[in-house]
């Protein structure tokens, strides 16, 4: 199998979406004739031009509410924010707009949007730009949120999020971009709502999304290797749906769990994680179940220290060991 | 287009600048030459993997920041973007402060916890640095708001980029200051593009971006950001606006940069404008260049004694980025200080209930 940058492995869920269905149209800031802030979108206003890649203004509550309302009429928008932490310019249009018309109109208006850019700190790009808006988008019955770890997932899961017929919240990540791995030439979906394990194991589960499973499978690495621990990595992929069974199946065969969470921990999506163990594996539970998230203030930016604001192999082994 | 250093000689005469002494203007000029020094040296460590994130540079609008900061009162404020390195020297911030920001050590301006985008300094009227585009504006009109409600005179000059103006907020924020009489200034930086696009593909253009504020009966002006004595000539019309009847005013400055959007931005040269056309600017307009010139014809200034100057800035921005490197970095305790005011005081409001859920 090829191995393919997560950002080329984007591009190609985009072209072949956008050769099978003449819905669906790439909307954002720089997204077309300057390939995208990220390349993620390399090459594909060259390809199939004006009408199917759109360079938009910097005007977020617009171009997102466009979409929105494009959506309800039938198109398949694929949103580009530069960075989900411009989501908040936007809130109004993805809340209030993407979130409720379906239910307000009593399922007579759908909404099949994508709305797709990278949400995460650790590049020393200040508090405005490091949000990891999962927990507050997954908060909103409505919404849909996808986190892609690598680039097979990666394109499964927008090929499937840009075929459904919900709002989906892809959240992508700018230290993932340039990271391969490896993605089958032929198509392949990856449905919304199903957890992968990326490492089986058998006395903890560490449950994770996003780049923070990376950091997961390498403190489980260094927990087989050096303190005969072994990890269960369960990657969520999709937050809302969420693999329920997946999670608690892992959970009663290792009677242990730890979450890692870039999100900040009040009300992260590893407190849902949590409060769901707790109310239905409580008797499979041999020690509570511990959290690593980021530290809990605004993204610092300094270099030197940012790093340890996210979640880091060292503060997984440590909690691991505390209830292992 | 702007045009050359010949026809701009006028704006020397303007009031503003008749009153201003020969040291009044080298400090001008020194303090586009100081900005300039810093960023080239911002380039240098940054290309060396000393600091991180996003660096933008101001090299070639220097005029805009210096001109209009000149002009300031104890009530006048200021407020930009992330493009900020240029307006926070202007207002006195040192060299060093800045330059240990963007280290991200502890002595930085903001102890290393803002970067590049946002540095602040509200004893000097100076309200940063901010990332999100057009996020300042309303700030800007806050600040009015506060200087009317408390009866100073004063103005808030609140910077902005051509792509900027295509923001909700920016509008709603000229209604209101329209509508409550409020004496902001709101200047927009026209470098012709906004990240990889250009002007014409992010903006429908009649006259002029600053004529928008037409819809507001806002008075407004555009005009040549190159030259010093023009920013200063045409702001201050605003400044006595906004100081003696309270209102507001749109001004555009034609500016140029020459780097690219970020300094990542590998594609702005031959790719979204042409090489030649940055070369141009450097040649023509550039900000640094053309009030050397005036000075030089106004006989206050010698070659000589410009190479003084940029040796001394340059020799400064060296020092600065000395200073930074044996700087301390902040502890990973800082990362839970300056989050709330009450928790760092440790008043009682501080002590009560739980502010941090790290377990
Ligand atoms: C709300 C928001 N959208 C997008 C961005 C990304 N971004 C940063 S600067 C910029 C271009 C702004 O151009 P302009 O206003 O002309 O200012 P200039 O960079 O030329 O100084 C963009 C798109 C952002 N920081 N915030
Ligand atoms: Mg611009």
């Amino acid at each position: 199998m090829p191995l393919i940058e997560y950002r080329e492995a984007l591009n190609q869920a985009f072209a072949e979406e956008i050769e099978r269905d003449p819905n669906v149209v790439l909307i954002g800031e720089e997204v077309a004739q300057y390939d995208g802030a990220y390349k993620v979108t390399r090459g594909l206003w060259k390809k199939y031009g004006d009408k199917r890649v759109v360079d938009t203004p910097i005007s977020e509550a617009a171009f997102i509410g466009m979409g929105v309302g494009a959506s309800m009429l039938g198109l398949r928008p694929v949103m580009e924010l530069m960075f989900w932490s411009f989501a908040t310019v936007a809130y109004d249009q993805i809340i209030n707009n993407a979130g409720q018309i379906r239910y307000m109109s009593g399922g007579l208006i759908n909404c099949p949007i994508v709305i797709r850019g990278p949400a995460n700190g650790g590049t020393n790009v200040g508090a405005t730009h490091s949000h990891t808006p999962e927990n507050w988008l997954a908060a909103i019955p409505g919404l849909k949120v996808v986190s892609a770890a690598n680039a097979y997932d990666a394109k499964g899961l927008m090929k499937t999020a840009i075929r459904d017929n919900d709002p989906v919240m892809f959240m992508e990540n700018t230290l993932l971009y340039g990271e391969k791995y490896e993605v089958p030439e032929g198509e392949y979906l990856i449905p919304l709502g199903v957890a992968d394990i990326k490492r089986e194991g058998t006395d903890v589960t560490l449950v994770s999304h996003g780049r923070a499973v990376l950091t997961a499978l390498k403190a489980a690495e260094i927990l087989a290797a050096e303190h005969d621990i072994s990890c269960e990595v369960v990657d969520l992929r999709s937050i809302r749906p969420l693999d329920e069974e997946t999670v608690l199946a892992s959970v009663r065969k290792t009677h242990r769990a730890v979450l890692v969470d870039e999100n900040k921990p009040f009300c992260g999506v590893s407190a849902q994680i949590s409060s769901m163990i707790m109310e239905q594996a409580f008797d499979d539970l041999d020690a509570p179940v511990g959290r690593v998230c980021s530290l809990d203030a605004p993204a610092i930016y300094s270099p030197a220290v940012e790093p340890f604001q996210l979640p880091t192999p060292d503060r997984i082994i440590r909690k691991v060991k505390e209830i292992c | 287009m702007p045009k050359s250093a010949a026809t701009s000689v006028d704006f020397a005469a303007a009031p503003v600048n008749a009153t201003l002494s020969k040291e009044d203007k080298l400090g001008l000029l020194r303090s586009m030459v100081r900005i300039r020094r810093f960023e080239l040296q911002a380039a240098k460590i940054y290309n060396a993997g000393k600091m991180g994130g996003f660096l933008h540079l101001y090299n070639g609008q220097e005029s805009v920041a210096v001109g209009a900061t000149s002009l300031m009162g104890d009530n006048d404020h200021v407020i930009t973007a992330y493009r900020n390195h240029g307006h926070a020297l202007a207002v006195g911030m040192s060299m060093n402060e800045c330059m240990a920001e963007l280290y991200g050590k502890a002595t930085g301006c903001s102890k290393g916890k803002g970067g590049s985008m946002h540095f602040f300094a509200p004893d000097k009227n100076y309200w940063g640095g901010h990332g999100i585009v057009a996020g300042q504006t309303p700030l800007g009109l806050g600040l009015a708001f506060g200087l009317k409600y408390k009866g100073l005179t004063g103005a808030a000059m609140c910077f902005l980029g051509d792509g900027a103006v295509n923001q909700g907020c920016f509008y709603e924020s000229l209604n209101m200051a329209a509508l409550f009489g409020l004496p902001v200034i709101y200047i927009i930086e026209n470098n012709k593009y906004s990240m990889g696009t250009s002007l014409e593909r992010s903006s429908v253009v009649d006259k002029c971006l600053a004529q928008r504020a037409e819809a507001f009966k806002i008075d407004w002006a555009q005009a040549d950001g190159e030259d010093v004595y023009e920013v200063r000539a045409v702001t201050q019309k605003a400044i006595d606006r906004a100081h003696k009847e309270s209102k507001p005013t749109v001004i555009e400055f034609d500016t140029y940069r020459y780097y690219g959007h970020s300094v990542a931005d590998a594609k702005h040269k031959g790719g979204y404008r042409k090489e030649e056309e940055i070369e141009k600017y450097k040649k023509e307009h550039d900000p640094i260049q053309l009030f050397k010139s005036h000075l030089i014809a106004e006989k206050i200034l010698s070659e000589e004694q410009f190479e003084a100057i940029d040796a001394e800035e340059k020799a400064g921005a060296a020092a600065a980025s000395e200073f930074a490197e044996e700087s301390p970095a902040p502890t990973e305790a800082a990362i839970f200080e300056d989050v709330y005011f009450e928790v760092d005081r440790q008043t009682e409001a501080g002590r009560t209930g739980r502010h941090f859920f790290n377990n």
